[in-house]
């Protein structure tokens, strides 16, 4: 053991890795095409494989697997959202991240660390018994927590913030983390064993529509064509269903994060506040994230900006005063694909075989599981499940909006 | 620091502007259908490439218009409206 251990350091040439298959030719038609190898790609074909015996599946990736905003994310998983739709949506795909390891054969590293949410005014602090009351009712665990009680949870959080002291909090006891990249790996590995194909470095560069039907996609490694075409990608959403013909109420928004050098453990949950636009957890490895800064306007960038890397220090400062020695080891930028109700678009558009699971924002790595056990069972099925119902693109027609701005302003 | 040029104030630091949006015609209220309507409200082109967009200088309550390219992340002009004839309305 030891001795291969070495051996493997040591080595010049480290061994391939061949879990993930290398990318097949591209054939000239699939049942299923799923445009964008992100997470929730991955977590669509995986879905359409294992329970709905749908394996001539193509997922087209341009860039490589999962290198989007699932490797840019903060992890945070939570379900404590305001509305009883969200909350009963987030909530399955909380439970399938529990078992997800198991279910999947793959480590993930989910860590169950709790989420604490601070208010610092009492108009928040409304907001919070609102969305605790809201989240108790749907069967999930949520309280309000007094300083006291957040001074045992966080021993080494800031109480008595400069002009804005700590008042109450919401706490979330079954929040976690998980290794992003895992999640799409795991998935992707599997679908492909289950004859599912990956093609990484194919980017869909337009669409053929005959009547209300995309017929053909073209791409650069030739056209292909599907019964079914699902577009999974995130910031690019208006850009791919533009292809399509379809607008979408989207606009994109570079959002920023960044993390630390690793100190040893002393932060177990994540905190939050909207108020400070920040939000701190620690990672396995020690390294403090911090995120979340959305830009002030639209963009297809993922350049970082000192502006908001200031911002997110000073707020995490005023949290906790003693990490001001610590350096940031990395700081980026993911494309998020904001809608006005801060809810997801899943479901069928306006054209008959054409999908979308877009608009996921800053709030879509919790979602993924869910979007694909969904999405998977209304594709076979070619009938909505009432759990996504609400979120299909016609409620903007309907204006029957699934409004989660505040639960989501702080950008996870 | 990314510096914007105000029409009125000249080069200003970005974060003293608010950014409006794209700008798009809006349809006849009265006239309009609530399908157009909601189009109106809440659908976005959400451009890749060269937008027009309005912008506002918050010291001093400035609104004016900028093309930018939002994948450079470059802004090419900004101008005051025109006082009359289109401002360039995306559909
Ligand atoms: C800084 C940051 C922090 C975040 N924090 C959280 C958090 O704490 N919790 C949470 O739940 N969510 C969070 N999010 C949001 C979350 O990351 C996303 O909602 C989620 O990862 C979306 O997954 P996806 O698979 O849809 O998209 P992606 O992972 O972005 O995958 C889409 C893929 O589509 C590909 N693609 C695009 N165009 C084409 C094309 N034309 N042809 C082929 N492929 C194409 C892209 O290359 C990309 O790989 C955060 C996001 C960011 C940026």
């Amino acid at each position: 053991m030891v001795f291969a251990l070495l051996k493997y350091g040591f080595s010049r040439r480290y061994p391939e890795r061949d879990e993930i298959p290398r990318t097949p030719d591209l054939q000239s038609h699939y049942d299923v095409v799923i445009i964008g190898g992100g997470g929730h790609g991955a977590s669509l074909a995986y879905h359409l494989a294992k329970h709905h015996g749908i394996t001539n599946v193509a997922i087209l990736e341009k860039g490589y697997l999962g290198g989007g905003n699932t490797a840019r994310n903060t992890t945070v998983i939570r379900s404590n959202y305001t509305d009883q739709r969200s909350i009963r949506f987030y909530a399955k795909a909380l439970r399938l991240y529990e078992s997800l390891a198991n279910e999947l054969d793959y480590n993930m590293m989910y860590s169950r660390r709790g989420q604490l949410t601070l208010s610092h005014s009492d108009g928040v602090s409304r907001s919070l018994r609102l969305r605790a009351d809201a989240g108790v009712f749907c069967g999930e665990a949520n309280e309000i927590v007094d300083r006291q009680q957040i001074r045992s949870l966080v021993p080494s959080l800031n109480l008595d913030i400069k002009g804005m002291p700590i008042l109450c909090g919401l706490w979330h006891p079954s929040a976690a983390i998980a290794r992003h990249d895992a999640v799409v790996w795991g998935y992707a590995i599997r679908a492909c064993e289950r004859g599912v194909e990956l093609h990484q470095r194919t980017e869909v560069l337009g669409m053929e529509l005959s009547g209300n039907r995309v017929t053909r996609l073209r791409t650069n490694r030739g056209d292909v064509s599907a019964g079914t075409v699902v577009q999974c990608v995130a910031g690019y959403s208006s850009v791919v269903a533009k292809m399509a013909g379809l607008k979408l109420p989207i606009r994109s928004y570079p959002l920023q994060a960044m993390v630390t050098h690793p100190v040893k453990p002393f932060l177990d949950p994540m905190v939050s506040s909207t108020a400070l636009h920040c939000y701190v957890s620690q990672s396995a490895r020690g390294e403090l994230v911090i995120g979340g800064g959305s830009d002030p306007y639209e963009l297809y960038n993922t350049r970082s900006t000192l502006e908001l890397k200031e911002s997110l220090a000073a707020s995490a400062l005023e949290m906790f005063p003693f990490i001001g020695e610590l350096k940031i080891l990395r700081q980026w930028a993911g494309i998020t694909d904001m809608t006005p109700d801060y809810s997801p678009i899943m479901g069928q558009g306006p054209l008959s075989n054409y999908w979308l699971d877009a608009g996921w924002g800053t709030w879509g790595f919790k979602a993924t599981p869910a979007s694909g056990f969904f999405l998977a069972k209304a594709i076979s099925e070619n009938r909505i499940p009432d759990e996504i119902r609400p979120f299909q693109l016609s409620r903007f027609h309907s204006f029957d909006l699934v409004n989660e701005m505040g639960a989501t302003a702080a950008s996870h | 620091m990314k510096l914007m040029t105000c029409p009125l104030n000249g080069p200003r630091n970005i974060t003293e502007f608010q950014c409006h949006g794209e700008v798009h015609r809006q349809p006849e209220p009265s006239g309009a259908s609530d399908h157009e309507w909601a189009e109106y409200v809440w659908m976005s082109n959400n451009t890749a490439g060269v937008v027009r967009e309005w912008w506002c200088h918050t010291p001093t309550n400035f609104w004016f218009l900028a093309e930018r390219n939002t994948v450079t992340d470059e802004i090419l002009a900004t101008f005051p409206v025109p006082a009359d004839g289109p401002s360039g309305e995306a559909s």
